[in-house]
């Protein structure tokens, strides 16, 4: 016992912080290349990425959650595949957690970063080219570090829709405690049982102080970006 | 050696324009739409000409017909931009040093504490381009592509954007740099005065076309393009005739044509000739005629052509019925009067000027 919480609960705050950052911080790379190629491409198919990214902004949760269990689960296509060839399985195991938030703060994060990076000024990249930086030098030396506070941005949003996923969260890898099991989950399973109210309570605040505590950090880093990329 | 020749249309403009820049300075001068920054664009391999070839010291950057288009990074074409273009994230010191980590090492390439010493920045290399002068951005922009070692360079207006001091404050540190180099520069301006500064070649550009290309006072002068020495003796001569005397004011009466004039002194007999030189910049244009002004001389005629350029300056043709008078004026001064061929207009010279005007 620590500060009054039972294991359970220092179980859900765990694993929601874990599946939090590991879905984010995974979804980043992928984030960053959607965003750029929805901001700098010109493809065919842009409008259908277009959709797909925001797909999950605009379906009801549980329906994402189930479209991860057809397609990741044990019998679903790219889940067997998973299973039989690198023995990775999503299903009712946090990494699958992790996944759910990933796709769900996915699209906060694309448009935050794709805003971001149609702000960076082209005539600069183009001078970083005659200076002898080849396309990738150019987005690592000019147009990510100018994107930066954008990136920063989408990463918080991102991490805040992943903290707080419920939906697809419990349609994909259910309510394990100790595994899938996090912070909302426990807070919706504390009110449905009999005695839970105290450590739904318990859990509710914290999730309030870790929210505050997020969003203060994410400003100051925000500001220390700002001010040192405007010299 | 930069050897261009590119065709490109975009939508109604067409730019088909041939020629080379030796090792020295060129300077590629025309009124603004005429393409000057679009040769920058597609020498520095930012815009890719429909057709044509760009050759850079024998290596061949783009030909069109070979299907070679040599990406930008790997040309060696240096371009200093009119807006700088520093990257605001990185101090003045990353900065200058933003291409030399990026290519390989050539012996002809100068240092840090070189360049920096030849444009004066000694103090700047801590600081962020945000908290820099105009002029003192465009040194360290020349100073970023002087250290990324240039096989060209091209600068695109780079005083464009700078008032007339800031100019007079960085024209020596590029007179300095041009002297102790050899590269190929391709120098783009609308300010001939620059150009002549600087550049012993010209190539004038005309939508889109290169009307005169060679070296820089021959080519000026057959390309009707009027250097700041010749504006300023721009002049119209003229024939008149002594009519009468003031003698109580110590004046000379004069006829042009149907015009009066008078001359300060008592001079000539009635019916005598006189040559009169009126400077261009001597002459004020005005759209009424003047009243309670001190100028005796008002002249009514027509305005016959305005040329207008890029610069300061606009030099209008008034005809005034058997001659045409040449003034200078401000651009601004043109537009604000809306001056335009056939505009009914008053041509004023000062009486006191008539006097230097007067030949034997």
């Amino acid at each position: 016992m620590t500060l009054g919480f039972g294991p359970d609960e220092i179980e859900a705050v765990r694993i929601s912080i874990l599946v939090s950052t590991v879905g984010t911080l995974a979804a980043l790379p992928f984030g960053i290349l959607a965003a750029y190629a929805l901001a700098r491409w010109r493809f065919p198919g842009k409008t259908l990425l277009d959709g797909l990214v925001h797909l999950p902004l605009v379906l009801p949760p549980v329906v994402t959650g189930y479209l991860l269990l057809l397609l990741l689960g044990r019998n679903g296509p790219l889940g067997a595949l998973l299973d039989q060839c690198c023995g990775i399985v999503f299903s009712f195991r946090w990494t699958g957690a992790a996944i759910a938030a990933a796709v769900m703060g996915f699209p906060l994060m694309v448009r935050a970063i794709r805003l971001s990076i149609e702000a960076v000024d082209r005539r600069l990249e183009q001078a970083a080219s005659t200076l002898g930086a080849g396309p990738l030098g150019t987005f690592f030396a000019v147009t990510l570090p100018l994107a930066a506070p954008g990136i920063l941005a989408g990463t918080v949003l991102g991490y805040a829709k992943a903290f707080g996923e419920f939906g697809a969260t419990i349609t994909f890898v259910g309510n394990i405690p100790g595994e899938t099991q996090t912070l909302p989950i426990a807070i919706y399973t504390f009110i449905e049982t009999p005695s839970g109210d105290a450590s739904a309570m318990r859990l509710v605040a914290l999730a309030i102080a870790i929210s505050l505590l997020a969003l203060f950090a994410s400003e100051l880093l925000n500001r220390r970006l700002v001010a040192r990329l405007s010299g | 050696m930069l050897e261009i020749a590119v065709r490109r249309r975009v939508g109604g403009f067409a730019l088909d324009a041939a020629f080379a820049v030796p090792p020295g300075v060129t300077a590629l001068v025309g009124a603004s739409g005429a393409g000057k920054s679009t040769i920058v664009a597609l020498a520095a391999g930012l815009a890719r000409p429909d057709a044509g070839r760009i050759v850079l010291n024998g290596r061949t950057l783009f030909d069109g017909a070979a299907g070679i288009d040599v990406p930008p990074h790997r040309r060696a074409v240096r371009v200093v931009f009119q807006e700088s273009r520093l990257m605001p994230h990185l101090s003045v010191r990353s900065n200058l040093l933003f291409g030399r980590r990026r290519v390989t090492p050539r012996p002809s390439r100068p240092s840090l504490e070189e360049v920096v010493v030849l444009l004066g920045i000694e103090g700047l290399l801590p600081r962020r381009p945000r908290s820099l002068s105009g002029g003192e951005r465009q040194r360290v922009a020349i100073g970023r592509a002087l250290l990324a070692g240039p096989e060209a360079l091209l600068f695109d207006e780079p005083l464009a954007a700078l008032d007339a001091a800031r100019k007079a404050e960085i024209l020596p540190f590029l007179e300095r740099l041009v002297a102790a180099t050899a590269l190929p520069i391709l120098y783009v301006t609308h300010a001939l005065e620059e150009a002549e500064r600087l550049a012993q070649r010209l190539v004038v550009l005309a939508e889109g076309k290169v009307v005169a290309d060679g070296p820089f006072a021959e080519t000026a002068a057959r390309a009707g393009v009027a250097t700041a020495a010749e504006r300023l003796a721009a002049a119209t001569e003229l024939v008149a005739t002594v009519s009468g005397h003031d003698e109580a004011y110590r004046l000379t009466l004069l006829a042009l044509g149907r015009h009066r004039l008078t001359a300060p002194g008592v001079f000539g007999r009635p019916g005598d000739e006189v040559h009169l030189r009126i400077l261009a910049r001597d002459v004020i244009v005005a759209r009424e005629a003047p009243q309670a002004v001190s100028i005796r001389n008002a002249l009514p005629g027509t305005v016959r052509t305005v040329v207008r350029g890029d610069g300061a300056v606009a030099e209008v043709a008034i005809d005034i019925g058997g001659a045409v008078l040449r003034a200078e004026i401000t651009r601004k001064a043109a537009d604000e009067l809306d001056l335009a061929p056939g505009r009914a207009v008053y041509a004023l010279v000062k009486s006191v000027v008539l006097a230097e005007a007067i030949g034997s």
